[in-house]
C-alpha cells in the first residue's frame, strides 16, 4: 500500500507541474499575439475618431502595454488566489463565465464520454472476437469513416437532416431563444442538448472502437490463447479469462485520454449548433482577443486532461499487480 | 500468376497518389475560376454543369472545392513532412543522448497532450496573428508526438538488438552502424507515419479553419466553404455542406488507404504474399 501511495505522490506532484508549464506555455503564445485586442473589438472608423484619452483607457483595459513577465505573475498570484481575472467581452469575472459555460459544456461531454467509450469498447470487442467476418467489416467500415470525417462537418450533416429537414430538434441554443431562464424546462435543455450530444459520441466512437479492436485482436493471437482453445476452452471462456483481463488496462488508458478529444470534438460541435458552452466561449474568446478568458479556459482545460490521465494512473496502480506491487516495467 | 498482391497493391497505389497530385494541380491552375462569381448562376442546385452547384455569390461549387481540396492536400504535404521531421529528430535524440534528454521529451510530450489538440492550434494560430502561417506552425507543433514515441521505442529496441551490439563489439563505426543497420529499419517506420500524419493534419486544418482562425475567408478553403455555408443550410442550400464534406472525407479516406498499403508494402513480414 505504500508503495501505491509514493507512486499516487509522484504522479500528482507531475500534474501539477505540467499544469504550471501549461499555463506558462498558454502565456507565452498569447504575449507573442500581434493581434490588437482594440482592433479586433472595435472597428476602425470607430478607433480613428476616439480622443487619445479615451484610446488610452481602452489600451489599459486591454492591457496592451505592460510588460509580459509582470503580468504573468500577477496572473499566476491573483489565480492562486481564486481570482482568473475579468472576462473582457463577457465582462464578468472568468470563473463565472466559466462555471456557467463548463456546466452546460459537462452535459454534452459526460455523456459523450460515457456513450462513446462503452459502446466503442463493445463494439471493438465484437469486432476483433469476429475478426474477418461481415459484422467486424462492417463496424471497422463505420469506425473508418466516422474518424475519416471531419467533426464539424458531421455535426452539420446532422443539423441538416433532423433540425432542417425533419424539424425534430431546435436549430440551436442550450435554451429555446426569448425565454427566461428561470422557466426553462429540463427537458427544453436536454431536447437542445440531445443533437450535439450524439454528434459528439458518434465521433468519439471510432477511435475507441479501433484501439480496443487491435488489442483484442493481439490478445487472441498470443501463444496462451492458442493453448487454451487447444484445452478445449470455449470462446466466451477465453473472452472472459484472458480477453478482457488484457485489453482492460490499455481500454482505461484509452478512455481517460479521450477527455481530450472529447474535449476538442466539443468546441466544434457547439460552433455548428450554437451551443452555449466551454467550447464557443473559447473561440470567442480567441476571436476577440480576450485573453483572461483564453487563458483561463486553456487553464481548466488542461486540469481536466490531466485529471483525467491522474485517474488513469490511480486505475492502473489498483487494477495492475505490477505497478501495485512497485515494480514497474 | 503474373499479378500477385504486392503487384496489384503497388499499381493501387500509384494511382490513389496520381489521383490526389491531379487534384493538387488543378487546384492550382483553376483558382480564377473557383473565385469567379456570376450573379446569373446563383444558388443553383448540382447540374450537369455545375456538379456541386453554385453558391449565393454564383461561384461554381465543384472548382471551389477543388481549389480548397489543392490547399488542404498542399499545407498536409508541408506539415505532415516537417512534422515527420520533428518526430524523427526528438524521438531519436530521446533514445541515443543519454536519460536527461529523454526525461525533457518525455515531458514536453505530456505537455503539449495536455492542451486538447484544437485549443492549442487555437492558441498557436492566436499567436501567429491568424491566416496561413499560424496553422502550419499550429499543426507542426501539434502531431509529431505519437511518432516520436514510436520512433524512440524503436530505435531503443534496436540499440539493444543482437546485430547492433556485435557490430560495435566488431569494432564498427557509429555512422556505418546507424546507416546500414539501423536507418533500413527506421524508413519505413519513417515513411509510414509521415503518410498516416496527413489526414489528421488536413483534418485539423479544415477544423481550426472552420472555426474561423485559419485561412482567410477570401482563400478557397473547404474550412472557409462549410463555415459559411452554415447560413445557407437553412435556406435549402444544402449541397453547399454536402459536396465539400464528402470530396475531403474522400482524400481523407484515400491517404489512410496509401498509408496502410505503404505499410504492408514496406513490411518485410508482409513481403511473401
Amino acid at each position: 500500500m505504500n508503495k501505491l501511495m509514493v507512486y499516487m505522490f509522484k504522479n500528482f506532484i507531475r500534474m501539477l507541474l505540467l499544469l504550471l508549464f501549461v499555463s506558462i506555455t498558454a502565456f507565452i503564445l498569447v504575449s507573442l499575439s500581434p493581434i490588437d485586442p482594440l482592433q479586433a473589438n472595435i472597428s476602425q472608423t470607430a478607433l480613428g475618431s476616439l480622443s487619445q484619452e479615451q484610446i488610452d483607457k481602452l489600451e489599459m483595459y486591454w492591457g496592451v502595454n505592460e510588460a509580459p513577465i509582470e503580468r504573468y505573475l500577477a496572473w499566476v498570484r491573483a489565480f492562486l488566489h481564486g481570482d482568473m481575472g475579468t472576462s473582457l467581452l463577457y465582462r464578468q469575472s472568468v470563473a463565472s463565465v466559466i462555471m456557467q459555460k463548463l456546466s452546460n459544456s459537462l452535459m454534452l461531454m459526460v455523456f459523450a464520454w460515457i456513450i462513446s467509450g462503452g459502446i466503442g469498447f463493445f463494439l471493438g470487442i465484437l469486432s476483433g472476437m469476429n475478426r474477418g467476418k461481415i459484422i467486424d467489416k462492417l463496424i471497422k467500415g463505420y469506425a473508418l469513416l466516422t474518424a475519416s470525417a471531419p467533426t464539424f462537418w458531421l455535426a452539420l450533416l446532422f443539423l441538416l437532416v433532423f433540425s432542417v429537414w425533419l424539424g425534430l430538434f431546435p436549430i440551436g441554443l442550450s435554451v429555446p431563444i426569448g425565454m427566461d431562464a428561470a422557466s426553462v424546462s429540463l427537458s427544453d435543455r436536454l431536447q437542445h442538448a440531445i443533437l450535439p450530444a450524439v454528434t459528439l459520441s458518434i465521433t468519439g466512437i471510432s477511435n475507441i472502437v479501433l484501439h480496443t479492436r487491435e488489442k483484442m485482436i493481439d490478445v487472441l493471437e498470443s501463444e496462451y490463447v492458442l493453448f487454451a482453445v487447444a484445452r478445449g476452452e470455449k470462446r466466451w471462456e477465453i473472452f472472459r479469462h484472458h480477453g478482457l483481463r488484457n485489453i482492460l488496462l490499455p481500454a482505461i488508458t484509452l478512455q481517460f485520454a479521450s477527455i481530450s478529444e472529447i474535449f476538442g470534438g466539443s468546441i466544434l460541435v457547439e460552433q455548428v449548433f450554437s451551443y452555449p458552452g466551454l467550447g464557443q466561449a473559447v473561440v470567442t474568446a480567441g476571436l476577440g482577443g480576450d485573453i483572461p478568458l483564453l487563458l483561463g479556459i486553456t487553464v481548466i482545460s488542461a486540469a481536466i486532461v490531466f485529471a483525467g490521465n491522474f485517474i488513469a494512473d490511480i486505475l492502473y496502480g489498483i487494477v495492475d499487480p505490477r505497478i501495485r506491487k512497485g515494480a514497474r516495467s | 500468376m503474373s499479378i500477385n498482391r504486392r503487384k496489384a497493391m503497388l499499381v493501387l497505389l500509384v494511382l490513389a497518389v496520381s489521383f490526389l497530385l491531379c487534384i493538387l494541380i488543378a487546384g492550382v491552375l483553376n483558382t480564377d475560376a473557383a473565385m469567379k462569381t456570376d450573379f446569373t448562376r446563383k444558388n443553383q442546385p448540382p447540374s450537369l454543369r455545375y456538379p456541386f452547384g453554385t453558391d449565393w455569390m454564383g461561384r461554381d461549387m465543384f472548382a471551389r472545392t477543388i481549389a480548397g481540396l489543392s490547399m488542404s492536400i498542399r499545407i498536409g504535404l508541408l506539415t505532415a513532412t516537417i512534422s515527420a521531421l520533428i518526430a524523427f529528430a526528438l524521438g531519436s535524440a530521446a533514445a541515443v543522448m543519454g536519460k536527461t534528454v529523454d526525461i525533457f521529451i518525455g515531458w514536453l510530450i505530456d505537455l503539449v497532450m495536455g492542451i486538447p489538440h484544437i485549443l492549442l492550434l487555437m492558441l498557436i494560430s492566436f499567436a501567429c496573428g491568424k491566416g496561413f502561417r499560424g496553422i502550419v506552425i499550429g499543426i507542426l507543433c501539434t502531431h509529431w508526438m505519437s511518432l516520436a514515441r514510436v520512433i524512440r521505442g524503436e530505435v531503443l529496441q534496436l540499440k539493444q538488438s543482437g546485430y547492433v551490439q556485435v557490430a560495435a563489439k566488431l569494432g564498427t563505426g557509429r555512422l556505418r552502424i546507424v546507416t546500414r543497420h539501423m536507418l533500413p529499419h527506421l524508413v519505413p517506420q519513417f515513411m509510414v507515419g509521415l503518410i498516416l500524419l496527413f489526414p489528421h493534419a488536413i483534418l485539423h486544418e479544415a477544423s481550426i479553419t472552420f472555426l474561423g482562425f485559419g485561412l482567410s475567408p477570401e482563400q478557397p478553403a473547404i474550412g472557409v466553404i462549410l463555415s459559411e455555408s452554415i447560413r445557407y443550410l437553412l435556406t435549402g442550400s444544402w449541397w453547399l455542406a454536402v459536396f465539400p464534406g464528402i470530396s475531403l472525407s474522400l482524400i481523407v479516406i484515400l491517404f489512410d488507404y496509401i498509408g496502410g498499403m505503404a505499410r504492408k508494402l514496406l513490411d518485410p513480414a508482409s513481403a511473401h504474399e
